[in-house]
């Protein structure tokens, strides 16, 4: 007996598991490059499980005060917290250190990256659609869950630019109406930088809760997609919303897949060694006294920098009441309309168009005007308020003047993406008559062939 | 001897014959048959023992230090056996192995049968309830219990209610301004169009109440509002270090060299770019805050050294829900 043979009678002779393999074994993938996006999303995942483990053993919790001594001179004598020191020896002190707190910050870009192409993809072919509204729901979530645990992640190193930041999220905190002083107050055990406790904290959910969070959802969001099959685009004529055509999952998929998930760490491994990402030991420690100018955050958090920084300068008050403290709006009110949107999307389009049926089929961008329309409008918003907040950036290196600037996108942000919505309407519905007119001439072309081909075939019957 | 030599040669027979049967008759594959490749084939081959070579690489970049740019080669030959890897992984997909394509049904929208069985399973479960409403809300009850129960302890974290805390400072009357190196300022230190960081002496620096910004303006320019008349000590100015937008430290102070045509004085967050105006009591100018600056009230002692005369006139740090409830006070 083989022994392939021999290896899957061990296993069946003890799980029974042969009929389910089999199905596994021949599971079809439907073939399109813009399939691949989610599966890029999933491997920058266990890129960063596997250099976030290595990272743990060697990172400190700690926000006590201690003082530089180490190889780096220009930090030499200088006040950091333990966390911050942590960091700065691993990445100057320990073999791979750098190598692999690169990748993982590389690989945290590109998972958050890969994860909104693969949000715009399921958006514009309509993948979301019945059956398919808790897979989109729960990739949402993981978006979101993955923003904060990115964000936690860049604040644990302590240095100055993480502590902006962190500091700034305190402060979204503290704006949540009613409430947001207490959750502060409770969270950070004192207002900020509160007490010790508070990294220990920070550090459990960065490496423990969340990704065990995203975890589940991930294997949720999989189990479902699994389950109720992968989505295909119509090109052959077999394919329909009853029958999928695709390549299974063994012998065609499986190269495929891993090739991928090497081809990803690969990459990143290639980024994390060659090309320089946040060099902590540049930004110094932070301290809550000391900012620096020019300061931006990762790019995943760009937007709500934007946001935050367009809003005019004023509290909600009710006599001495501060009814809504002002980084409230940019900083939590405008991803929480964002992260609504996303969820209700699909329950939304049902109502309006009146689709209720399931599909299995997708759509391509400009087969749908007015959803192409609209994502195309929500992300030209998030995009605007994005570009909005690097008016620092344009202000040093055109000199054009920061408020008027600001002026400017206060406006656009809202007029800018109805333009936009309906340049994209207007682009799908001409792709839409091209093709048709080009449907059109096909089928006048094949009947005068068939015309002319048929007469003399007739004459001679005659 | 002999007899042993033949039986191991017969072992030897039966171990390597084992399993080696003729192959299976074409009728029965399950996955097509399709022609060789060699070339394709030769080139996967390659790639792996690159790979492998890359592997090695790192591990020999690894263990030498005296090599330059660790980081880079190591990056760079990780990364590359990986790609390797991956491109041998590609050229078998693409070149190697058969490529089907299949056809199946999807599931069915419903599985109607069965959807009803299991409803009536649970439904019919429950035949010997009597008071089923009252068994299920009691079942809720202790069940949302037990999570309530379970949660309480997360109320350890941190004091819930104690929102004091966000009114203390470390300012009284007659406490010195101190430099980061706790040396403490004089009035005669600080001059015009500059920018100082003070510190409450004694105090942790890094509490949101300990830090401020000193800048002197002339005193004609001044234009305090009625409640903050005596705030400032001969043109310096002390207010808040920490922005009453997001919290970040002002850090920035923008200085007119041309006063006719430029912008007047601004205390500027780098954060969001809330710009305060110092000689009117840190009002807002432009950017998102929605406070002034609270400012400091000083006094110059008899040997010139700047001192508080109190307390700042609004809390310190950014907005929350009682922020204008009342004025900082010293921290017990």
């Amino acid at each position: 007996m083989s022994v392939t043979r021999r290896v899957v009678r061990w296993v069946d002779e003890r799980s029974a598991s042969a009929p389910i393999l089999r199905k596994v074994l021949r599971y079809l993938f439907p073939d399109h490059w813009s399939f691949l996006l989610g599966e890029v999303a999933l491997y920058a995942f266990m890129v960063l499980v596997g250099t976030g483990i290595y990272l743990t053993f060697f990172f400190v919790d700690s926000t006590n005060d201690v003082v530089y001594h180490g190889t780096y001179a220009p930090l030499q004598g200088q006040h950091m917290t333990e966390a911050y020191k942590s960091v700065v020896d691993l990445s100057l002190n320990v073999k791979a250190g750098l190598l692999i707190r690169q990748t993982h910050h590389w690989a945290a870009n590109v998972f958050l990256v890969a994860i909104l192409l693969h949000l715009f993809r399921v958006f514009f072919t309509g993948a979301y659609r019945r059956p398919r509204g808790l897979i989109w729901a729960l990739g949402v979530t993981m978006l979101f869950t993955s923003l904060l645990e990115a964000y936690m992640g860049y604040s644990l190193v302590d240095d100055l630019l993480s502590g902006m930041g962190l500091v700034i999220g305190y402060s979204v905190g503290l704006s949540l109406p009613f409430v947001g002083a207490n959750l502060m107050e409770w969270l950070f055990h004192g207002p900020y930088p509160g007490q010790h406790v508070f990294w220990p904290r920070m550090y459990i959910a960065h490496v423990l809760l969340f990704p065990i969070l995203i975890g589940m959802l991930l294997t949720a969001h999989l189990l479902l997609v699994a389950l109720r099959h992968h989505t295909q685009f119509k090109r052959r004529r077999a394919q329909s919303n009853h029958v999928v055509m695709g390549v299974p999952t063994y012998p065609g998929q499986t190269p495929r897949s891993i090739g991928l998930m090497l081809a990803v760490a690969g990459v990143l491994f290639l980024l994390g060694g060659l090309v320089q990402i946040n060099p902590i030991w540049q930004w110094g420690p932070y301290h809550t006294y000391d900012a620096t100018n020019g300061a931006q955050p990762d790019w995943y958090l760009g937007w709500l920098i934007g946001g935050l920084r367009l809003v005019p300068g004023f509290d909600v008050v009710i006599g001495k009441y501060t009814l809504i403290p002002n980084p409230f709006w940019g900083g939590a009110l405008f991803p929480l309309v964002v992260l609504g949107f996303l969820y209700f999307w699909p329950w939304l389009e049902r109502k309006w168009s009146g689709d209720y049926s399931w599909h299995n089929v997708l759509e391509r961008p400009r087969d749908n005007p007015r959803r192409t329309a609209i994502g195309i409008g929500v992300i030209s918003w998030v995009v605007l308020v994005f570009v909005a907040g690097s008016s620092d950036r344009v202000n040093l290196v055109f000199g054009i003047p920061y408020t008027g600037q600001i002026w400017f996108y206060r406006v656009f942000v809202f007029v800018g993406p109805v333009v936009f919505g309906a340049i994209a309407y207007w682009v799908c519905k001409e792709l839409r008559e091209g093709e048709k007119v080009e449907e059109d001439r096909h089928a006048a072309e094949a009947e005068t062939r068939l015309a002319t081909w048929s007469k003399p075939s007739q004459s001679s019957e005659t | 001897m002999a007899k042993a030599k033949d039986i191991l040669l017969s072992g030897l027979v039966l171990v390597a014959g084992r399993g080696r049967r003729s192959p299976r008759p074409e009728a029965e594959r399950v996955v097509p048959d399709y022609d060789a490749d060699p070339r394709a084939e030769t080139w996967a081959i390659v790639l792996l023992l690159l790979s492998s070579l890359c592997c090695a690489g790192f591990i020999v970049v690894y263990a030498v230090d005296r090599i330059p740019h660790q980081t880079q080669f190591l990056g760079l030959s990780l990364g590359l056996a990986l790609v390797f890897f991956a491109a041998a992984l590609i050229v078998t997909a693409l070149r190697l192995v058969v490529t089907e394509e299949l056809v199946e049904e999807y599931p069915p929208e419903l599985h109607v049968g069965e959807v009803d069985l299991i409803a009536s399973t649970v439904e019919e479960s429950g035949s010997r309830l009597t008071r089923r409403r009252l068994f299920k809300l009691a079942l809720l009850g202790a069940g949302g219990g037990l999570v309530t129960a379970a949660l309480t302890p997360a109320a350890s974290f941190g004091p819930l209610l104690r929102v004091k805390d966000y009114f203390g400072t470390p300012w009284t009357r007659g406490r010195r301004l101190v430099d980061e190196d706790d040396r403490p300022y004089k009035a005669s230190d600080i001059e015009e169009k500059d920018f100082y960081t003070a510190f409450a002496e004694g105090a942790d620096k890094e509490e949101a109440g300990a830090s401020l910004v000193l800048v002197r303006l002339p005193t004609s320019s001044l234009k305090l509002p009625p409640e903050l008349q005596g705030y400032d000590a001969n043109g310096i100015v002390a207010y808040s270090k920490i922005c009453t937008h997001a919290g970040c430290a002002i850090s920035m102070y923008r200085v007119p060299t041309f006063l006719p045509d430029e912008p007047k004085p601004a205390l500027v967050c780098p954060c969001h770019y809330s710009t305060f105006d110092p000689a009117s009591g840190g009002t807002v100018q432009f950017g998102p805050a929605g406070r002034p600056l609270p400012m400091l009230p000083l006094e110059i002692d008899a040997r010139g050294f700047l001192r508080a005369k109190g307390n700042f006139d609004g809390a310190v740090g950014p907005a929350w829900w009682g922020v204008r409830n009342r004025k900082p006070s010293p921290q017990s």
